[in-house]
């Protein structure tokens, strides 16, 4: 379903060319789940936000359904592949109610029986209708993601890119949101590749997760892994056992990874 | 379809206060009345929407608070102090002021009206394209801005007036001519304080083409802070247009223009003072209501200068 090859993202110019993404290749099958892990300017989200062609440049292949993807992003693209933000504050318009954010996906690929199809993406979310015509400042965090998630799904999508779709939440609301996405995964048969910090929440959702590191891929390690806690490389214990919570003594242990 | 929940309380402020509105409207109207509701609670503000709503109220019955039509000379009653008949006094030719002013509102709200017009979208449209843009079309819209806003106001306005020729759709031309660039700055700022977020980056990545996502997405952010700097000008155009006025470039005599009319009442300003003094203290009152306003606005409108 997504494949990529060879991936490598650059910002800047001349001295001060950042690499955020080195010759990263992995590849997700139709129906999986797929985690890339690491921490904070790994180049994890900057993989998915070149997917999504948010930022246009790369040097590598993607593609996604078999065709390669260019920087201008086509309406069959946008329809087949939809995103989820990691900010619920953010990703929703603060005017408009979520009946006009629900809507707009709707009007902009001219899709019919809008009204059947904004109650049923609430319902699909677990939403009642009372949420239609409010403002996102009216909502909830985690009430808001399930708008942002109802919104990504509306179009009905082939593939979800999920953007640390639950770090911005509450530990209860996270595994909410994270239920949440498993049962639509079914439900529908999507792919997800899905960017976090966490390993807890990635090991909750996907079948397979590449570990990065400064614009790498560390190793990629399935959920048999993950739940038995033997990876093949030290980074990767490391960010596990930083992901079960503040240990002096593992705090102590720790070293930098080049 | 049936609603999940009943509205809790009945009436109108039961509707406007349920927490589960049930159509776009009723939750627009709701959060309408919020802000009337904070506004109310701003006595200066109020003060100045009473002011407003005077202007507006004379403007739209000058017919039935007149007896004159301020225009028809009565050289039998020239320059009579204020007095029971005349609560203004009379002019050199004889008409009432009070009436003259009261059909002057109708010149002045025309003038106000016509230049927000012209002024709002093109300033939002310059601003919203430059700030979305970026790039080279943001550096060329913003350097012809500049050359706008490097010239004062009155300064400019009048040059126009010299080419274009006396009256008040001139005036009113060169008004907006001249007070456009401010809108175009603002609007840009807006637009480039949110033109990163997500929720824009979700459009596009909906497929929203550049044109729908200002419209709908950039713009009504945007309007919030141009309605009230549109307010809060809405006293420089009046005095602009008084200026104008004032100079003979703007409305032509004998049409009661507060401006036009401070213009021919000064040279007899030391006997009659209350022939200038009355249009001059209609600008200063209907100046001061629009800047309270303006005032009131930013605080109900704007939530970045929201003051505890």
């Amino acid at each position: 379903m997504i494949e990529i090859e060879n991936l490598s993202i650059t910002f800047g110019e001349g001295a001060s060319t950042v690499h955020a993404v080195r010759n990263v290749s992995f590849s997700v099958a139709e129906g999986e789940s797929y985690g890339l892990v690491g921490e904070s300017g790994s180049g994890k989200s900057t993989i998915l936000r070149a997917i999504a062609r948010i930022n246009p440049q790369w040097s590598g292949t993607i593609r996604v359904n078999g065709r390669y993807l260019t920087s201008k992003r086509t309406k069959a693209e946008a329809r087949a592949m939809q995103m989820v933000f990691q900010d619920p504050y953010g990703a929703l318009h603060p005017r408009h109610t979520v009946d006009a954010i629900l809507r707009e996906p709707l009007e902009i690929h001219g899709l019919n029986n809008r009204d059947a199809r904004i109650l049923a993406a609430l319902k699909d979310v677990g939403l009642g209708p009372e949420f239609r015509f409010r403002y996102p400042h009216q909502i909830s965090g985690g009430q808001r993601q399930r708008i942002a998630v109802a919104r990504a799904l509306i179009l009905e999508p082939e593939i979800l890119l999920l953007d640390e779709p639950t770090s911005a939440l509450d530990v209860s609301v996270q595994a909410e949101i994270l239920n949440l996405l498993k049962r639509l995964q079914q439900d529908r048969g999507l792919t997800y590749l899905m960017v976090s910090h966490n390993l807890a929440v990635v090991a909750h959702l996907c079948g397979r997760v590449a570990v990065m590191n400064r614009g790498r891929m560390v190793e990629e390690v399935t959920e048999d892994t993950l739940r038995a806690h033997t990876p093949s490389e030290p980074y990767t214990a490391q960010l596990m056992s930083a992901t079960e919570g503040y240990d002096r003594e593992a705090v102590r242990s720790y070293r930098t990874f080049d | 379809m049936t609603m999940a929940t009943q509205p809790r309380a009945a009436g109108l402020r039961g509707w406007l206060m349920d927490p589960s509105p049930a159509s776009t409207w009723q939750a627009r109207a709701q959060r309408g009345y919020l802000g009337w509701v904070g506004f109310r609670s701003n006595p200066i503000a109020m003060a100045g929407f009473v002011i407003v709503a005077a202007l507006l109220l004379a403007a739209a019955f000058a017919p039935w608070i007149t007896a004159t039509d301020g225009l028809t000379p009565n050289l039998g009653a020239r320059l009579l102090p204020p007095s029971a008949e005349h609560w203004l006094g009379t002019d050199q030719l004889g008409r009432d002021i009070f009436d003259r002013i009261v059909w002057g509102s109708r010149i002045t709200l025309y003038i106000v009206i016509l230049v927000s017009i012209i002024v709002a979208p093109i300033g939002l449209a310059v601003g919203t394209i430059a700030g979305y843009a970026g790039g080279w079309v943001d550096a060329v819209l913003m350097r012809i801005v500049d050359i706008f806003l490097a010239f004062p106001r009155l300064i400019l306005a009048l040059a126009f007036v010299a080419a274009l020729g006396a009256g008040i759709e001139n005036a009113v031309l060169a008004i907006a001519l001249t007070t456009w660039s401010p809108y175009a700055r603002i609007a840009r700022a807006e637009v480039l304080t949110i033109r990163k977020s997500d929720f824009i980056v979700a459009a596009e990545a909906q497929g929203a083409s550049t044109f729908r996502i200002i419209r709908r997405h950039v713009v009504p952010l945007c309007l919030a802070s141009v309605i009230v700097r549109l307010t809060l000008d809405m006293a420089g155009i009046i005095l602009t247009a008084a200026g104008l006025g004032f100079l003979g470039l703007g409305a032509q005599p004998p049409l009661p223009e507060w401006g036009a009319m401070i213009s021919t009442g000064r040279q007899f300003l030391l006997d009659q003072w209350w022939v200038p003094t009355a249009p001059g203290a209609a600008i200063f009152l209907v100046s001061l209501g629009f800047c309270l306003l303006g005032d009131g606005l930013r605080d109900v409108l704007d939530p970045k200068s929201a003051s505890a």
